[in-house]
């Protein structure tokens, strides 16, 4: 709960890394403006959040959901947003799904055929082994030791 | 028992892909709003997602009205500058005041004091 006012920002070098990708090639962002954009992005934040808990109490739920913060973009003159959150949300959306729809298989085997989920399981686990195994590969690049 | 599917990893890894900021610091700021009680996943993704539309937009806008094309260069007057002429911008007009010299601002203050001492 106590939170570090530090807490609230975003990090700098996502913010940095978007800033670029906006931009033409080779336009130098100085530092002062990082920062003012990067706590803009806050005030952003806290201002659509407002906006989309005031739809959210206007139909009394007590939950913030899609449709409030698409309607906080509107009304916060940000429409030109609209189409490609619609558009992200979308794969967002898939990507759940599809791990849900994994899941539900899953059980589904289970209640089907309740001698044989051992060996599914084991199949499974055997992929997730792998898969952590790859993205932990170490990282031997000790450039920056040097300044 | 239905929900509790094998959710032990981390949602916002689906996210990736599509977004860069961290999912969880922008819960953490959209929660420092007091009455805000709860969010469900879907707005927390959009509001991320936003975010970065944000700053690609705040950030394209003030290059482009700015005065730093020729030099290639992006300041914070420019930005400021933005946060004063455009009206979706606007509400930023508080933590992007423009930035003005001491020097004027003292020769606005002593005008004022001689106005005063007029009376």
């Amino acid at each position: 709960m106590a939170e570090k006012p530090e807490d609230l920002n975003l990090p700098n070098a996502v913010i940095t890394r978007i800033i670029k990708e906006a931009l033409p090639d080779g336009v130098n962002v100085s530092k002062e403006a990082r920062r003012a954009i990067s706590q803009a992005a806050s005030v952003f934040v806290l201002y659509a959040t407002s906006c989309a808990n005031n739809f959210a109490l206007k139909a009394k739920r007590k939950t913030l959901n899609a449709g409030d913060v698409m309607a906080a973009m509107e009304e916060m003159e940000f429409e030109r947003f609209l189409e490609p959150l619609r558009a992200a949300l979308e794969v967002y959306k898939k990507g759940q799904k599809g791990k849900k729809e994994v899941s539900e298989q899953k059980r589904k085997e289970k209640k089907q055929a309740d001698g044989e989920h051992e060996k599914n399981k084991e199949d499974e686990e055997g992929e997730d082994e792998e898969e952590q195994r790859m993205e932990e590969e170490p990282e031997e690049g000790e450039e920056e030791v040097e300044n | 028992m239905s929900k509790n599917s094998p959710e032990k990893a981390d949602p916002s890894s689906e996210a990736k892909k599509t977004i860069s900021l961290p999912i969880s610091r922008v819960r953490l700021i959209m929660k420092s709003s007091p009455d805000v009680s709860s969010i469900n996943q879907d707005a927390l993704f959009l509001t991320t997602k936003a975010t970065e539309l944000f700053v690609q937009h705040l950030a394209l806008s003030s290059f482009n009205n700015g005065c730093g094309k020729e030099t290639n260069s992006l300041s914070y007057s420019d930005l400021a500058k933005t946060a004063e002429e455009s009206e979706t911008f606007h509400f930023l007009t508080d933590i992007l005041p423009k930035k003005i010299l001491a020097r004027d601002y003292l020769k606005s203050l002593e005008q004022m004091q001689e106005e005063d001492a007029d009376f």
